[in-house]
């Protein structure tokens, strides 16, 4: 059987979704996207001045990209729906990333007011991928008020503290037949091929690419970690055991006809 | 509750005999620790802190953290000075009142054309100022002018004189959206000599006036010590408490310090700052602050030279002003009053980002989406 992603009846060509805040340099967006084969880009509405013909973060990103504007800087559910409206109707298209966030120490998402926004947007026809708390039934809820995907963070946005929620969303994996994408807190691409072996449908990274040493390289590596952990999640692993086990076993005398 | 209470705290605490005993040692202790406490603050504030391998980790974490949190990015904003009129006697300000420097106030005509001024200069984010002056620029000229420049900006700052949280509400309903106010001095007893007149005076409603701006649900709050009216440790330890304090009371604002070091000024002929504030103290503060409180926002003003904040950017600062004029208006017409303060920094708006793109940060002059663009 074929390895589809769909979200929102679309074919994703790739599991690694990428952010644009946070570079040196707008110019090395599409160089990364390039390098990491990323399909799905976000930008914060917030950012984007569309009043100015001065040079402007959109267009470095390729036509053939798909758009995910989000919602950055919503302190509540009825802000993010202003400004996803903001976003469609300055053409840039249905899909949202819905980003509610009202404590700015850790930027932990808050699940309540993001299912509000969902439950909105849905209804206005938007594409709606929530930016969540990983949590089973707070995402379940997403899930039954159209959300496309659920995104549960890996760690606090910014941190590169790699996957920190793994349980909860490996239970989520399991649970939702929705894609979960891994948003936020991952550093590595060591840990991004972690979230993919565990289940997860895509991963979504911005801060460990654009603030590395070599931002195209290391988008570079994060595309092709999360391919292998894609294949390694469906080659199904061995399970993991106690003990060694010795390819001439001791017991194997027993089963010898 | 109030600051106030925690001020009292610290107000007896031996704060210069804590920070005497400090050793390096000490310090890199404090610097490991993933939850800084204040007392780890107060340590990564200590003279030890100063010695060159000590602070060179501080700055690497500081460079790190920032980078994390904020990306490789800094946010441009440029001043208004709407006018210079003030009721107030600041012993080290320009504006002082007893100084007879040329007066004025611009009129709406005037704040359209600086707005046109300033969106011609690309910059979307800006802070708008006045003396202290109640009657002069009473809080529904400053909603007048708020609703001429949101038709040119996204993000309009007041720093202005202490108003009623009724009063800073009906700004935000106008389309204010972030507040900047410097206690100047955090020592409650050094405060009133230097504010010996005008409705500054008064140390606890300048104290408890940021408190007021988060009530009244404002974006970002911006908090800063005058440095070099007072020691600038305990300042900056005590600016510090202050930003925890509201960021653990309000967690949906944003919180922002600024570091302004006493710039000379017309008339402040006579007054002779207490505390000699230095580069390297500069760089201590800042690198502290972002160890202490990783999401904090760090403003430099054009009070310091070019080379001392390019050398900034990466350290520690998220936000920058450029093109900055402390006279009266300055972006569309020829300043036609005294300024504030002198500034250093004189670069306009593509001067200032060329610099920061030379050190691989990329300014940005937009960050926030007003949605209350039609309230």
């Amino acid at each position: 059987m074929e390895d589809q992603l769909i979200i929102g009846g679309k074919e994703i060509k790739s599991r690694l979704f990428l952010g644009t805040g946070k570079f040196g340099d707008d110019h090395l967006i599409p160089k990364c996207i390039e390098a990491s084969g990323a399909q799905i880009i976000t930008v914060a509405m917030r950012r984007i001045d569309f009043h100015t013909s001065q040079e402007n973060m959109m267009q470095y990103i390729p036509k053939d990209c798909i758009l995910m504007p989000n919602t950055s800087g919503a302190r509540n559910a009825e802000e993010a729906v202003r400004i996803a409206r903001l976003g469609r109707a300055a053409g840039c298209g249905d899909w949202v990333k819905i980003e509610v966030v009202s404590d700015n120490k850790y930027l932990l998402p808050d699940n309540e007011e993001t299912l509000k926004a969902v439950d909105t947007l849905v209804k206005e026809g938007f594409t709606v991928l929530p930016y969540m708390t990983p949590d089973l039934y707070a995402a379940r809820r997403m899930r039954d008020a159209g959300a496309a995907a659920v995104m549960p963070f890996g760690a606090p946005i910014g941190t590169n503290k790699g996957l920190r929620t793994r349980e909860v969303v490996q239970i989520m994996a399991e649970e939702l037949d929705l894609p979960v994408v891994v948003d936020a807190g991952i550093g590595k691409p060591s840990e991004a091929a972690e979230c993919m072996e565990i289940g997860a449908a895509a991963v979504l990274v911005n801060t460990a690419v654009a603030t590395a040493g070599d931002p195209v390289r290391m988008a570079a590596a994060f595309g092709k970690a999360v391919q292998a952990g894609r294949e390694a999640f469906l080659a199904s692993p061995g399970a993991v055991r106690q003990y060694a086990e010795a390819s001439s076993p001791l017991t194997g005398f027993l089963h010898e006809a | 509750m109030s600051y106030y209470d925690v001020y009292r705290k610290y107000k007896h605490f031996p704060l210069e005999d804590y920070l005497r005993k400090v050793t390096a040692a000490d310090v890199e202790r404090s610097l490991q620790k993933s939850c800084k406490s204040p007392l780890d603050f107060l340590t990564m504030l200590a003279p030890a802190a100063q010695s060159p391998h000590v602070l060179e980790e501080m700055a690497q974490r500081s460079k790190r953290l920032t980078e994390h949190n904020f990306g490789r990015v800094i946010t441009l904003f440029t001043p208004l000075y709407l006018a210079n009129i003030c009721d107030n006697a600041c012993v080290y300000c320009g504006f002082n009142c007893h100084n007879s420097i040329k007066r004025s106030k611009l009129t709406m005509e005037e704040v359209e054309q600086e707005g046109q001024a300033i969106r011609a200069e690309g910059i979307r984010h800006i802070i708008i100022l006045t003396g202290e002056s109640r009657r002069a620029t009473p809080p529904e000229y400053l909603a007048d002018c708020t609703r001429i420049l949101k038709k040119y900006v996204d993000s309009i700052c007041i720093e202005v004189y202490s108003l009623t949280e009724e009063e800073y509400r009906m700004l935000f309903q106008a389309g204010v959206d972030g507040f900047t106010m410097f206690q100047e001095t955090y020592n409650e007893d050094l405060y009133p000599q230097l504010h010996p007149t005008g409705p500054k005076h008064d140390y606890r409603t300048r104290l408890d006036s940021p408190e007021l701006a988060c009530k009244a649900g404002y974006n970002t709050v911006n908090l800063g010590a005058l440095l070099g009216l007072d020691d600038w440790r305990k300042e900056t330890f005590l600016t510090g408490m202050h930003a925890l304090y509201l960021i653990k009371k309000y967690p949906g604002t944003d919180c922002a310090v600024s570091l302004p070091r006493i710039r000379p000024c017309v008339g402040g002929g006579n007054y002779r700052p207490a505390c000699n504030v230095k580069d390297i103290d500069i760089v201590q503060a800042i690198t502290a602050y972002r160890n202490f409180l990783p999401r904090l926002a760090i403003t430099m003003s054009t009070r310091e030279t070019p080379d001392f904040r390019n050398h900034l950017i990466g350290l520690g600062v998220t936000k920058l002003s450029a093109g900055s004029v402390t006279e009266v208006g300055g972006h569309a017409h020829a300043p036609k009053t005294d300024g504030q303060f002198e500034i250093s920094d004189q670069r306009n708006v593509e001067e200032m980002s060329q610099a920061i793109r030379k050190c691989g940060y990329q300014p940005v002059y937009k960050d926030w989406e007003p949605l209350r663009r039609n309230a």
